[in-house]
This record gives C-alpha cells, structure tokens and sequence, in this order.
C-alpha cells in the first residue's frame, strides 16, 4: 500500500491552505445554467473526488460520460469506500485540472500482452511516449478509465470517510476506533448518528490521514452488483443535457461551413445571398471556412448553403481508389515503422505458403450528436460548454481561439451523443470560441449539420494487411503478418502542433499482441504518407489489425481443415484467452449442426482483454440475416456486470455496423458521404439478441469500453464463408453480399 | 408570421418562419431541448415527436403546416418526477448508453404502443427501425419496448 499511500497524499491532500490559496486544487469555482451543486456556504470539498454541501454528497468523476457509464462506476467505487447508500449518490464531472490527470493513458494505456509482459510492456511504453505527452492530460479514452481509477477512487472515498469519522470524534468527544459509518452518517456506539453533511465542513479543513486499508472484496455493497445508472432518469426523460442544449438568454445560434477539401483554405466566398436570408445575423470568416450566426440553427445552416465559395485545392490524393495505391506501395523497407514482434524465423517458411491481402475502408465516428459546442466571452473571460474527452486540450485551444488567457477559460464537459474518438478531437471548440470571439458579449451555440459532420471527421485510416503463413502438423508454424496505413499519430501531432518522433505504435495494435504460440511469428507496421487527417475510432489499431489477423486464422484452419475454435483453442496458451473461446462456444452452442444458418468465430485480445465474439448468419429470401451474437470478455474484476454487457454489446453492434455497410470515400478531394442515408448503422430489425458472459481471471482490471468492436467484423466474415464459402477480404461486407 | 399551436397541452406563439422546421422552432424558439436534432433528413429518428399522438420526424415537419395542432415532446410525456409508463419501462432495462437517440426512441415506442397495445417482434422490428443508435442499445429498446406493452395493460 505504500504507493497508494503516496498517491493519496499528494493527489487527495486539501488543506485548509491549499483552498484558500487555491495553490493545489482550489479549482472549485463552478457556475451552470443548470444546477450548480456546490453552490453556497458549508461546503466541504474532501478531495478532489468528494464534495459534500448542505444537500448532500457529490462525487467528482473526472472521466466525460459518452455512454459507456463510466460516471456510474467510477461514483460507485467512491461510494463503496464512504459508505454512502446508491441513492443518495449525485455526479458530477468536475473542471479540467490537473489533478485528474489520467494516469493509466500514461502508464498503461498501451496494450500490451499479459502473456508476455516484460518486453512487450517496455516497447509498448517507448511507442508510446510521444503520444503519452498528449495524452498527459485529462483524458477519457483507451479504454483507461477504469484501470486508473479503480484504486484512486477508491482510495478516495476511503480517506473522505476517515475524515468524517475524525471529525465525528472530535465532535462527539470520543475515540475514532468506536465509530462506524452507515447510510451516508457517521454512527457513535450509542446510537447517535452524524449525517456527513453536518460534518463536511470540519472534515475538509483538517489535515486528511493516510489512506485506511481498502475493503476486501468479500465486503463490497455496491462493487460487483448491477447499479442503476445515475445518468438514466435524465437520458429517459429528455432531461440530461449535452452541449447543444445550453440555452442562456441571448444566446444565437451557428453553424460551420469548412472546405470539403480537408484542412485546405478558403481563397473567397460570396454570402450576399446568405446575408439576405431571415434570421442571419453574420457570417464569421474563419481559417479555411465561415461561421453563420442566426436565430436558429436551421437558419444558420440554410444559409451557409447559400454561401459560394473558393476552395483551395487538397494536398492529398483526390481519391480513394489513389489513397489505397500509396498504402499498397508502402510495404517496402523504407516504409518500415516497426516490427512489433519478431519470434522465431519467419524466413523458414517453405514453398506451401498461404498468402493473403485484405482491406478497411476509411470509416467515419458519425456520433448521434453531431458536433457542438457552446461558447460565451464576456469581460474578457471565456465560458465554454463542450462535450470533450480532452477538456484539457480543449481548454487550451479555446483560449487561444479567443484571445484570452486559459485561466481566464472556464471549461464545463457535459454528457456527448457518442464519442468513440471523436470527441478527442478540439475543431468544435475552436471554431465555437472563434465565433465566440467575433460575438463578444453574446453567447453563442454551433451546431455542426450532420453532412458537415460526416464530411469533416477524423476518420479511421484505410488500411491494407498481408499474410503470409505456413502450416504444419495441422497448426500455423509461420504466420508473418504485415500492415500499412497512414499514421494517426502523424495527423494528430501537425493538428495539435507537436512533433512526433519514433514509431506509431497505434498501428500495430490488435496484432502484435495476440496470444498465439506461432513458432514463427513476425509482426510488422508500415507507415503509408500522410493523406487526410485521421483521428481514434474505438478500438483504434485493433479494428483494423484484428480483422486482418483473424480472418487469416480462419482462412488458415479451413486449410488445415480444422475446426475454428479447436484451432485456435490449440495454439493459444494463456488461459482467460482460453476460457472466453470455451465461453462463448458454450454459449453458441459451437459445433451443433444449424440448417441453413452458419457460426463464425474470431478472437481478440485488445487493451489487455481477452475477447472471443460468435455470430450467427442466415440466408433468407431477403437477403444474409444476422441471427444471432455472442461474446465473451475477461475484465479481470467485474465492477458492474450489467454496464459491462452493455458495453461488449454496444461494441459489437458498432463494428458489424462497419463490417456490413461502413464506408468512407473520397473523390475529387471530398468526403462522398453525406448523411445516414449513404453511411448508415444497422438499425433495430438487423441486430439480433447479443449475450455477453463476463468472466473474471482476477488479474489486472479492465477496460471495456472497447474491445467488444475488434472480433466483430472477423466473425461476421468468418460466418459469411461458413454460410457461402465465399471468403470476402475486404470491408465492407455489402460490397459482396446482399444483407436484409 | 408568428405560428400558434398546442405544445404538451400549452398554447404556444411561436414567432418564426412558417418553412422552419418544428424541430428548431422546438429547440432555439421554445426551449424545449429534450427533442434531437441528428441528420435533418429523417434518417435517424432522433427528433420525433407527437403530432396529434402519432410519431413524425419534426425535422421533417414546416412550423406552419402544424399550425393549431397538438404537440407532445418528450417533456410532454413524462417528467423524472412523474414518468410514463414507456419511460418507466425504459429506466428499469436500463436502455440508454449516450442517451442522445432515447427520447426520439421513446415517442416512436409511445406511438406504437397508443396504436398497437400488443406489438409482435416482427411489428417492433418494423416500428423502431426508423429510429438509429450508434450505442447499439437496440436489443434492450426491444425488451422496453414489450415492457412498456405490459405495463400499459396493467394500468
């Protein structure tokens, strides 16, 4: 414990000084539109986590809820360590601030193979260094949130509850040891009960103790069970609010129109028929497009179509069918960016060589929630409202959008439609303290029209993956894996304005850590140029990689004419890897004769989780019918079994919306697609019953927010050549199949 | 040009263009922020509302051809305090994840359920399938979906 003790002294230490000299934390400065919970006197901010005010205890969960629930979990683990009943329990996100950085993005944030720690934990933290300097803020992302709070947030609740229980003593006159805690009160052996809000002010100006012990598991309330979410109510009644819903009075509305041709300039643009329109009050040039100011939203938009414009030309290549070419001339050794893994010889392989090339699309986020931000500047100080997994980076770059210092930006993160990346990125909150800027005085909201939105993503890269492997005695005992993109990491550096050195370790994710026991196993990256700029689509590197990899497992056990699961199950070692394969063969009823239906399996371990999806396919008169879907995940520790099948569920739904129909092209240097109606998700009727079975080695806790998406596409394809015995290597699936 | 209808059960005035879609005369005219703007062209359902109780797309809706009619947002239809049967149903499956294509869901599953109590999967299937979620949380708005149906017969 000497380490959490460490943490929780430097991170949880608030002094009576340290708030009134506002040196460490003194952060707790919130104004809203909406409720504002520490409002008024009493207030006790017992760490950074807790706050506890005349109506009651607050929980600070620094992590942005886009959906994955993660505001619940991280309450909960606080929670449990203060003894404070699930109802009583109020969230809130708290302030870009130092102290909620994201230790685990830093530290554990790469994937790195448990079967083989020691050297692939060290390459992993050196790929990664460059982007840990990003990702050295507050961040919600990688699947991380969890890992890193799982003792800090815990350890916070614990040290806020022996505050209590020393203040209580004070009080009451009588020795600590005597006391208990218990529904949101301090109890004495006689009785009397000190509710934490009478106490919340004394035990926030006395110094705080050493971290208590932490509860074994044996004794956990809330830990371990299925909670209600604290964000339900409100995202079943239209209540919760995102940042398209902050209404202040005055307040205009905006849109954004940038040029199609990604990052390129504005040479001109003529908006004398848009200034004409009702309701336009001014259009803001802006670096590369215009903002519109209207009355409404709609009007903003109408008339930024009726703007013309004089596009710079793009500096990549026009389209995709010329993208792919320069990703396919990329595996030559002067591309090399690493090799990820290198056992064995490769070399050895003889004349019987299995050879494969497969292909993903660029893919675009395309979150329910179009882009949005809120932005006022008045008397020099800049309030912004945003839904950001970087409210760190986000406030830097909306003060420097405005003109203004960052301490003079007061940054509030509310609930995202989706983020899955996307909202990593800072555009929207830029362009809204732009246009803040150009409107002093009024506050403004920027609404991004959805064809705005899917033509100025950040998209998942296009990628291309070669296989060569060879068999033996029935198993791969060769498998040289090679795969080429354009670097994430490349385009987020020039965006942020940060140098990047050394490989992008993004683009071997998903391969190079996978738990086969290939005699011969190379894993190698190639970095293709720089083409338009791309950003993290959940899973990131393991939804490319993965379905490369697995599909040429597949391919590799039907010729050997094995069994898929008996393949595998044979060539992987590490034991969860194997119990999620048996999992969901049990669940799928694997190997039971189904007329007229086929199973495909694939297996992923991605951000430390072992991963093992099943789906059903059926041909019927209208078309491949998805019918059925099954996964098994190894978080190590469950904390909340219900929220985590939500997630795997979720997950898996989102890779097969980009296996079956998920595109990106680009001609004459333009995104193609508009709306839904040409990138469109699986809707209801094509999504079958999902069953999620979470199981717990007990070893390091988990993230999960991703890696349910990676095995989705490999199984859906897997289980196309079962049902058609047509083996489709690339994406997306509809290109080649009809589905209904 | 000012507009009058009935929005959950109030007479409102609202002073806008007769072509702005009901959506933003909802959201930047009224307030009324529960209802979702996600692709203006009804593609998505997350801006669906009750026009005289039957679902539309308001994205898709002129202010000026509901002039006089009645409006029910998803304020209109419960409130965390006192919540319909639909909502109630959905809060116990713990449907939503980002929760931004919930309330459009919700006034679609209402809609269906005012005109078809008993929905067979096929006709859920059929009803919903206007309405995306990018959280994939469709298996749970089915299971709501048919929860709502008992619970609506129950009262």
């Amino acid at each position: 414990m000497a380490s959490l003790r460490k943490i929780a002294r430097r991170t949880f230490l608030i002094g009576s000084a340290a708030i009134a000299g506002g040196v460490a934390f003194g952060v707790w400065r919130y104004k809203t539109p909406y409720a504002n919970p520490i409002a008024g006197a009493g207030i006790g901010a017992i760490t950074p986590y807790v706050l506890i005010d005349p109506q009651g205890v607050t929980i600070i969960t620094p992590r942005a809820e886009m959906g994955q629930g993660i505001q619940s979990t991280l309450a909960a683990l606080v929670a449990e360590e203060l003894d404070l009943p699930w109802e009583q329990v109020r969230v809130m996100h708290g302030p870009p601030a130092k102290a909620y950085y994201n230790g685990a993005m830093l530290e554990d944030g790469v994937p790195f193979a448990p079967t083989d720690e020691s050297w692939m934990a060290d390459l992993a933290r050196e790929a990664m260094a460059i982007p840990g300097k990003f990702l050295a803020l507050q961040a919600t992302g990688g699947s991380t949130s969890i890992p890193d709070g799982y003792e800090k947030m815990r350890a916070a609740g614990a040290v806020a509850r022996a505050a209590l229980i020393a203040a209580a003593a004070e009080r009451l006159g009588v020795d600590a040891q005597g006391l208990s805690t218990q529904g949101g009160a301090v109890v004495a052996p006689d009785g009397t009960r000190l509710p934490y809000t009478e106490l919340a002010v004394a035990a926030a100006a006395a110094e705080l103790p050493d971290t208590p012990p932490l509860k074994p598991r044996s004794e956990w309330k809330l830990l371990g069970k299925s909670l209600p979410r604290v964000d339900m109510v409100a995202k079943s009644t239209g209540t919760e609010v995102y940042a398209g819903d902050i209404r202040l009075p005055g307040m205009k509305f905006a849109t954004v129109k940038m040029n199609p041709a990604l990052g390129a300039a504005m040479n001109g643009f003529d908006a004398s028929a848009a200034m004409a329109m009702p309701g336009v009050e001014k259009i803001i040039p802006l670096d590369g497009g215009v903002a519109v100011v209207a009355a409404t939203t709609w009007h903003a938009i109408q008339a930024a179509e009726a703007i013309t414009f004089d596009w710079a030309a793009a500096d990549y290549p026009a389209n995709s069918d010329e993208m792919r070419a320069q990703v396919a001339a990329s595996f030559v050794p002067d591309s090399l960016d690493a090799t990820n893994r290198d056992e064995g010889d490769v070399s050895s392989m003889g004349a019987e060589v299995f050879e494969a090339e497969y292909l993903v699309p660029h893919l675009a986020h395309a979150t329910m929630e179009p882009m949005q931000a809120a932005a006022h500047l008045v008397g020099g100080k800049l309030t912004v409202w945003v839904g950001t997994q970087f409210p760190g980076l986000a406030q830097k770059f909306a003060a420097k959008a405005a003109g203004v210092a960052e301490s003079d930006v007061e940054l509030h993160t509310t609930a995202m439609g989706g983020g899955f990346g996307r909202r990593g990125e800072v555009d929207a909150t830029t362009y809204a303290a732009q246009i803040a800027k150009a409107m002093e005085g009024t506050p403004v909201l920027v609404t991004w029209s959805r064809e705005e939105d899917m033509t100025h993503d950040m998209y998942r890269p296009m990628a291309i993956g070669r296989v060569r492997a060879a068999l033996k005695d029935g198993r791969i005992d060769s498998f040289d894996f090679a795969t080429a993109s354009s670097s994430i990491m490349e385009t987020l550096a020039g965006r942020v304005g940060l140098p990047l050195m050394g490989p992008d370790a993004t683009l071997a994710q998903g391969a190079w850590e996978q738990p086969y026991g290939f005699a011969n196993y190379r894993v190698s990256t190639y970095r293709a140029p720089r083409t338009v700029p791309l950003g993290f689509w959940r899973s990131v590197g393991a939804s490319v990689n993965v379905f490369f990899h697995e599909s040429a497992v597949d391919e590799l056990a039907h010729l050997a004419a094995a069994d898929p699961l008996a393949f595998r199950l044979a060539q992987i070692k590490h034991e969860p890897s194997r119990k999620v394969l048996e999992a969901v063969a049990e669940m799928s009823s694997w190997g039971t004769p189904r007329p007229g239906r086929a199973l495909g399996l694939a297996f992923a371990m991605s951000f430390g989780v072992p991963t093992a999806e099943v789906i059903e396919v059926a041909q019927t008169s209208d078309g491949v019918r998805i019918t059925g879907a099954w996964a098994a995940v190894d978080v190590g520790v469950a904390l909340d079994p219900h929220n985590i099948q939500a997630q795997v569920s979720g997950a898996m739904v989102y890779g097969l919306s980009a296996a079956v129909r998920g595109e990106i092209t680009f001609a004459d240097g333009r995104v193609e697609q508009q709306n839904f109606w040409d990138y469109e998700p699986l809707r209801l009727s094509q999504v079958p019953d999902i069953q999620v079975r979470v199981l717990e080695s007990g070893g390091k806790i988990r993230g999960i927010g991703e890696p349910g998406t990676p095995p989705a596409a490999p199984a859906l394809a897997n289980a196309l050549f079962k049902l058609t015995g047509k083996r489709v290597r690339s994406l997306p699936l509809s290109k080649e199949f009809d589905f209904a | 040009m000012a507009v009058t209808l009935t929005v959950n059960g109030e007479s409102r005035r609202i002073d806008l263009p007769d072509d702005t879609p009901l959506l933003w005369a909802l959201r930047d005219g009224l307030n009324l922020t529960g209802t979702k703007f996600g692709c203006g062209v009804a593609a998505c359902g997350a801006c669906t509302v009750h026009l005289e109780g039957v679902a539309v797309r308001s994205c898709q809706t002129a202010l000026g051809d509901v002039a006089g009619a009645s409006v029910t947002t998803i304020e209109g239809l419960g409130s965390p305090a006192s919540l319909n049967a639909v909502q109630a149903a959905w809060i116990d499956n713990q449907v939503a994840q980002c929760g931004y294509c919930q309330s459009g869901q919700i006034m679609q599953a209402a809609s269906l359920l005012a005109q078809n109590p008993n929905p067979t999967l096929t006709e859920i299937d059929e009803a919903m399938s206007g309405n995306l979620c990018r959280c994939g949380t469709y298996p749970r708005i089915q299971a709501a979906v048919l929860d709502a149906s008992r619970r609506l017969k129950e009262v």
